[in-house]
């Protein structure tokens, strides 16, 4: 029950913001707030009181279900089901949601009513992207996500925000309408074996399919989660995107859309088209590896700031790819810790953007310099950002790429090498940035106030939280272990696997049994 | 006393976290007596350790001590812990004092900049993270605090952030010496994938057991963390950051160079001493690497007229004895020379920095002059220091601990006579910049008007570090002469000791008299160049191979030029050029030809019943055509 409240809080709040802005602008305000924290608070007490069920692992993998029939005739189902993976980002959404919800307090004065409308819908969308565990309802949450995004680039965003939310709807849903086709070929092909059409992740789990069918329908899977995450040469959406919109839309975006793509491929192209993955991994790496140094190149050269932390995402989002398709446990878990750091950190850098603008009306790196001396608490704050971002040991993105690296290693040294790379060149566009905005000196002392106290406490927040997944990052760890141990050992090792696909007619030969598919439902629990 | 032993690095976080939080809230007064005190304290507790080792030592001459799991996965469980062992406790030891006194020292020098509070915070981070590099017990633990000291200088060289300059001194700092953590870095990756750990003292029993000498696997590792410590360290090639590291103020400069950052390299390549061993080439590359760049920054020394340049150059060229010790297999003679280094370099930034502030900031050689008269303490301090550093003969640390590297260096079977060549020639070299500075700075006529005199916080630091600079010499002293070998017995407990080959076991009496005799050569030579008749060396500067040399030497052999023109231009080039992302232009090339076709197809919509029935008559006849053909 508790899952269908995760996804019904936001969605109820957001209705109820959109009404109640008759009244004044505050009520939205102040009903999102408080829907999200108790949102946080709720997964806050189910973390704490699954503690225990979590680190024993085995025996039940998955935490809590929800299984009502929505469609039976075609096998549709209200499926929802959580995990540590699951877990872990649906905390993620409701800390940042709070985030965005408190970041657009002042900055949003517009329509304010139905702009928390379209925040708590898509938050609500995202929520049931991270725990749908059934195909259809999994891209219908997809769909929800996208569209109240549409909205808060192309109502609220900056000057070229039409051009913006047309190209992120025509990119995101081009990649969903083949994830679409996907999941359809998927359910046709799974019924035609068994005989029974469903569209439930545990039973499409088993589906045995010749090697070329599974490439072909991971290849549609893929090209969402790819537009999403995103990967090069699939990023261009992502630039405009992020810096036509509002801060929030900013912080969403960056912080969660990009994460359910990361996601997507973690829950279903792993589990669902192991060898396929398998097959396809080194290319995918490679993508990784280009998107690390090519995202970093680009952020180098931008001048406007929000375009430049944008560009950041592309490089760290490469570090997410390349890990996950390592398929072992260090680079496995370097993604997970690389995406909830990557949330926080991305998210703060873009408030602190949103922070900027606002006082002085400008985005542009070169109308800044010295902003040191005026306004010295937010400058200490986007160092610290900075640094995260560059991956500074004790901070909780060094875990994460760190693990990542290490992880690829041992797959494959030689993408570890240029990948690394991407370290000195994060060095260049956090220094360079910290060195043209807050270095350097201004002309006349800016008038413009330093951080406000409803900043300062969420930016101690954030800071915190990149603290603690830096110095104490096995919480976070022990909590996805089972469910990445699960889709790991179904994925199996990769030498395992490269050596059936090498090996010429084993070819189509390779295919999970159905006990793998046990493995990862584990015993599900019963409600 | 030892489980004290994570207080150490404790107490600088602290006193950070202080300076950060509620620095702003705290008077001058106290925010010094945070920032000072705590580094003290931090002193304090590392000389009563090293005590209680020495006077009571733990199991096996060592002591670990876990903190908390920092990540478990699997068998990858580096944990937040220290291992204490003769070589930390001398790490230790020195980085605390030194550090103390350089902070005491900037009570004096910062009082008054409005960025006094930042200032302590970020000098109290670089000393706790130079404490948790040396105290690690995992490789991955000591890389936190390797960052942890890149980080620092970033935001002490560039602490006067207004100047562009000093932002891109920074930026620098912290670039090049990341090129070299990434190759580190990569080390460790290949480290746990062949032996399964990052626990340091693990590591060097599995590569012992696992690793043939010579074998390509240590091979490669030990060169990937070579690179790290060249990076650090400022050997060549990325030694070119620290002679711009200058921009930061003095102290900065003083615990960059004696305490902290640069020698960091030196302790990790002594700390893993038995990969080293086991890849006999990566050892030589380390010696040759060092006698290379001890000789080219003692060139470059000899052009500089900014003193804190000299200094640096001086800095990048000490290092090199010590890579060349590590690199003969002289371990504790490298550590020694450390020691000293940090005793006679802080001395001499800190006099430097004391001469600075009493002219008005004025850091050119050629306009200073006549400290002498005008600051006696500073005088005689910065006389101490260099003469240590210039290795006078009998009375100063410098001496001997560069003639137990040149012994060394002379009897190792790793070593030989080339290498010895080269470092009585770096020898020369020492003596020639350092008295050139002394003469040019102390003596003749005042340029510039000395005001102010150093105050009690200034003056104790110098007088303390001057002191040391001479009676530490003594702890360690030749076979021949004196024969006490407390400091080598001392981290012998930790580190092999030095097998010389037995060869050349014969006039080390004629060696030490010939290293005497070359630093004592450089004083009249810089007294007639410098003093007497400043008209030779404007000569010597001017001819053509005279003024070319210097024009190379000045610019650091040119090394920033190149790689300016080779990598720097290119790179912003490059970045600049694909600034608006040619991959978009791809997908706007699809929204263009969308449009065309688009506007092509518009234009048949006229709303003319004739021309549509036009087009319908056309169309038909046309697929009529077709099917007739077919």
């Amino acid at each position: 029950m508790t899952l269908i409240w995760l996804i019904t809080i936001p969605l109820f709040a957001g209705i109820a913001s959109w009404i109640s802005a008759r009244r004044s602008d505050l009520w939205p305000r102040w009903i999102s707030l408080s829907a999200l924290c108790l949102e946080m608070f709720i997964i806050l007490f189910f973390w704490v009181d699954h503690t225990s069920q979590i680190a024993s692992g085995k025996s039940s993998l998955w935490i809590t279900s929800v299984n009502l029939p929505w469609i039976p005739q075609l096998g549709v189902g209200f499926r929802l089901s959580i995990d540590g993976l699951s877990l872990l980002m649906v905390a993620l959404t409701a800390f940042l949601g709070i985030a965005a919800v408190l970041c657009s307090w002042t900055e949003i004065k517009d329509r304010v009513g139905f702009f928390h409308f379209n925040l708590m819908s898509c938050l609500a969308g995202i929520i049931g992207v991270f725990l749908a565990v059934d195909l259809f309802l999994f891209y219908f949450f997809w769909e929800v996500m996208l569209v109240p995004m549409y909205f808060l680039i192309g109502i609220w965003g900056h000057e070229n925000r039409i051009y913006a939310s047309v190209k992120f709807f025509i990119f995101t849903q081009a990649g969903g309408l083949l994830m679409l086709m996907a999941i359809l070929s998927l359910y046709f092909v799974h019924g035609q074996i068994t005989g029974a059409y469903t569209f439930n992740y545990f039973d499409l789990l088993g589906t045995s399919l010749p090697l070329w069918t599974s490439a072909l329908l991971m290849l549609g899977f893929f090209a969402a989660f790819a537009v999403k995450l995103p990967a090069v040469p699939f990023h261009t959406w992502l630039p405009d995107a992020h810096t036509e919109a509002p801060t929030a839309g900013s912080v969403i975006l960056a912080g969660l859309l990009l994460k359910t793509g990361a996601y997507g491929l973690i829950r279903f192209v792993l589990p669902l088209f192991p060898e396929a993955a398998h097959l396809v991994a080194p290319a995918v790496m490679l993508m990784g590896v280009i998107g690390i140094i090519y995202g970093a190149l680009l952020a180098f050269a931008q001048t406007d700031l929000k375009r430049l932390v944008a560009y950041t995402s592309v490089s760290h989002l490469g570090f997410v790819l390349l890990g996950v398709f390592a398929f072992n446990e260090f680079a496995l878990q370097g993604a997970v810790v690389q995406m909830i750091c990557h949330g926080i950190s991305t998210g703060a850098l873009f408030m602190l953007v949103g922070m900027l603008q606002e006082r002085m009306g400008t985005r542009d790196l070169t109308l800044m310099g010295g902003l040191w001396t005026s306004i010295p608490r937010i400058s200490g704050v986007a160092l610290f950002f900075g640094l995260a971002s560059l991956g500074l040991p004790g901070l909780g993105n060094f875990v994460g790429e760190f693990l990542v690296l290490l992880g690829v290693y041992q797959v494959n040294p030689w993408m570890t090498v240029p990948a690394a790379f991407g370290l000195v060149l994060a060095v260049i566009y956090s220094l360079r940035m910290v060195g043209k905005a807050f270095y350097g000196s201004a002309d006349e002392k800016r008038g413009i106030p330093d951080i406000w106290p409803r900043e300062a406490w969420l930016m101690t927040v954030m800071i915190l939280m990149i603290l603690w997944l830096g110095l104490f990052p096995q919480t976070v760890l022990n909590t996805a272990q089972p469910a990445l141990t699960a889709i790991r050992d179904r994925c199996g090792s990769a030498a395992h696997v490269t050596q059936n696909v090498i090996g010429g007619p084993g070819i189509g030969a390779y295919v999970q049994t159905s006990n793998d598919a046990k493995v990862m439902q584990g015993s599900l629990p019963n409600k | 006393m030892l489980d004290l032993l994570w207080l150490v690095p404790a107490f600088p976080i602290f006193s950070f976290l202080a300076q950060v939080l509620a620095g702003s809230r705290l008077s001058a007064r106290e925010q010094s007596l945070v920032g000072v005190g705590s580094v003290g304290a931090s002193a304090a507790l590392s000389l009563a350790i090293g005590t209680s080792f020495v006077a009571a030592p733990p199991a096996d001459y060592h002591y670990s001590q876990v903190m908390w799991n920092w990540i478990t996965i699997g068998k990858f469980s580096p944990s937040i812990g220290f291992h204490l062992d003769a070589l930390s406790i001398c790490m230790m030891v020195v980085v605390t004092v030194v550090g103390f006194l350089i902070h005491l020292y900037s009570v004096g020098y910062m009082s008054g900049d409005e960025g006094f509070s930042r200032f302590f915070a970020y000098m109290n981070l670089f000393v706790a993270s130079m404490l948790t590099l040396v105290l690690a017990d995992n490789l991955l633990l000591l890389y936190l605090g390797w960052e942890g000291v890149g980080l620092c200088s970033f935001l002490l060289i560039g602490f006067w952030y207004k100047e562009p300059e000093n932002v891109k001194a920074a930026t620098k700092a912290f670039l090049i010496t990341r090129i070299g953590d990434t190759s580190m870095v990569i080390g460790l990756f290949l480290l746990f994938n062949s032996l399964g750990t990052l626990q340091i003292q693990d590591l060097i029993v599995h590569a012992s057991q696992q690793w043939a000498i010579g074998s390509t696997a240590p091979a490669l590792a030990a060169a990937l963390l070579l690179g790290g410590a060249v990076g650090k360290s400022a050997q060549i090639p990325l030694q070119t950051w620290l002679p711009d590291a200058m921009a930061g103020p003095t102290p900065v400069s003083a615990l960059i160079h004696a305490a902290t950052m640069v020698t960091a390299g030196v302790y990790l390549i002594a700390r893993m001493n038995a990969l080293f061993i086991l890849a006999p080439v990566v050892q030589s590359a380390v010696a040759i690497i060092g006698l290379v760049t001890l000789l080219l920054a003692g060139f470059s020394a000899l052009t500089q007229t900014d003193i804190k340049r000299v200094l640096a150059y001086s800095t990048i060229s000490q290092i090199g004895y010590m890579f060349l010790a590590l690199g003969v297999g002289a371990w504790s003679a490298a550590i020694f020379h450390f020691v000293t280094h940090a005793f006679f370099k802080a001395l001499l930034f800190l006099a430097a920095g004391s001469i600075i502030l009493a002219s008005g900031h004025e850091q050119n050689m050629f306009k200073l002059g006549g400290v002498r008269k005008q600051l006696p303490v500073t005088f005689w301090t910065f006389l101490i220091g260099a003469a240590s550093l210039a290795a006078l003969p009998l009375v100063t640390d410098g001496f001997y601990s560069k003639d137990m590297i040149l012994w060394d260096v002379w009897s190792s079977p790793k070593g030989g006579v080339w290498l010895w060549v080269g470092g009585i020639i770096g020898a020369f070299l020492t003596s020639l910049y350092t008295f050139r500075m002394v003469f040019l700075t102390c003596f003749g006529a005042p340029m510039t008007p000395l005001t102010s005199h150093p105050k009690k916080s200034i003056r104790i630091p110098l007088i303390t570090l001057a002191i040391l600079s001479i009676i530490v010499g003594f702890i360690e002293l030749p076979h021949n002469f004196g024969n006490v070998h407390l400091f080598s017995d001392f981290l012998e407990l930790a580190l092999p000791s030095f097998a010389s080959s037995g060869a050349n076991q014969h006039g080390e009496l004629l060696l030490e008299f010939i290293a005497g005799l070359v630093c004592l050569a450089g004083i009249p030579i810089c007294y007639l160049l410098y003093l007497k008749s400043p008209d030779y060396s404007d000569k010597l500067a001017r001819s053509p191979l005279g003024s070319g040399l210097h024009d190379l030497w000045f610019s650091g052999w040119g090394f920033d030029l190149v790689y300016d023109k080779l990598i720097v231009m290119p790179f912003i080039w490059i970045t600049d050029f694909n600034k608006a992302d040619f991959m978009d232009s791809f997908y706007g090339f699809i929204a263009t030809i969308t449009q065309v076709f688009h506007r092509i197809f518009s234009v048949t919509q006229t709303g003319k019943l004739r021309q549509y029935v036009l087009g319908i008559t056309f169309g038909a006849i046309l697929i009529l055509g077709i099917l007739a053909c077919l």
